[in-house]
């Protein structure tokens, strides 16, 4: 049973799992781009990103690009260590 | 059983986004194109110097001993093929640029970073190989070893770009290989690899990726 603690809850939905998928690999991604990789509608990672967020896994930067506001994401430290813990757990439960 | 199943999915899922999303897709097919042009114009410069000279391309490298001292005429040489480089480079950049901010994407990302080393790699090998052989007189493998050395970089830049490359890579591996077997050819392949190849790759990407966005 070793390893099943670790899974966290925060990533048991799939948008907030690929949401940090994205920003393990890459830097300030923005918001169109996380809902076009993902193939997500709007209110919906709207809100995932809300809770990764009040987690601290993820910080936010707001910023305009001409007249157009943009958002984007970068995982926190917290945020990769605690992914990096959940992919372990999934490994070693799927060992098992 | 299900819960296995699941926490296989969760990873197998992680995976094709972190692969997607560090892939350097900005890189625009209109660089490609470009590129190609400035390669034909230079190989035209070059071929019509040597038939303004009373010695062909292929007849001059052949007939180079390893004695020999580089000549103004290779200067000459080495020099379209550093402009036709920087040409390409400069027309890159701007292209890919261009394209990153239509796509809101910053163009200097870390799959950016990744693509670069692994293709300056073999690129600046080839390029300092190319010296040497120059200064051993073996001018005659410099053109087939750029490409050769050229396509070594574009397959292993792949794994972070555009899957396509590989095949781009591939192509001028076998052209480099078969300029070194008939020297002589380095011209004529040259400007198959550099420029007919690019032009053809560059558009194809453009068509498939670019031109409905």
């Amino acid at each position: 049973m070793k390893g099943f603690n670790q899974l966290n809850k925060a990533f048991e939905s799939r948008v907030r799992l690929g949401v940090m998928s994205i920003l393990m690999v890459k830097d300030w991604v923005n918001y169109n781009e996380l809902k076009e990789t993902l193939g997500l509608t709007d209110g919906n990672l709207a809100s995932h990103i809300a809770s990764l967020e009040k987690l601290e896994y993820v910080e936010v930067q707001k910023q305009f690009v001409g007249k157009k506001p943009m958002t984007s994401y970068r995982a926190t430290k917290i945020g990769k260590l605690e992914f990096t813990k959940h992919i372990d757990a999934l490994e070693a439960l799927l060992k098992r | 059983m299900t819960e296995n199943k699941k926490h296989l999915d969760d990873l197998t899922h992680i995976r094709s986004l972190m692969e997607r999303s560090s892939r350097f897709l900005s890189l625009s097919g209109l660089s490609g194109v470009f590129a190609g042009i400035y390669a034909l114009i230079g190989a035209a410069v070059v071929y019509f110097d040597f038939k303004a000279g009373s010695i062909s391309y292929a007849k001059y490298v052949r007939s180079m001993s390893e004695a020999e001292q580089p000549t103004a005429k290779i200067y000459f040489l080495v020099g379209i093929a550093i402009m036709v480089l920087a040409a390409s480079l400069i027309s890159g950049f701007i292209f890919t640029s261009r394209k990153a901010k239509k796509q809101n994407l910053k163009i200097w990302d870390n799959s950016a970073k990744l693509m670069m080393s692994n293709l300056a790699v073999p690129l600046i090998t080839g390029g300092i190989l190319g010296i040497i052989f120059i200064q051993n007189g073996l001018f005659g493998f410099v053109a087939p070893i750029t490409l050769l050395f050229y396509g070594l970089g574009l397959f292993s830049a792949s794994k972070y770009s555009f899957v396509e490359l590989r095949y781009l890579g591939l192509c001028e591996i076998l052209l480099g290989l078969i300029g070194c077997l008939y020297i002589g050819y380095g011209l004529l392949l040259w400007t198959i690899g550099f420029g007919l190849l690019h032009i053809f790759y560059g558009a194809w990407m453009y068509y498939k990726y670019e031109r409905k966005a």
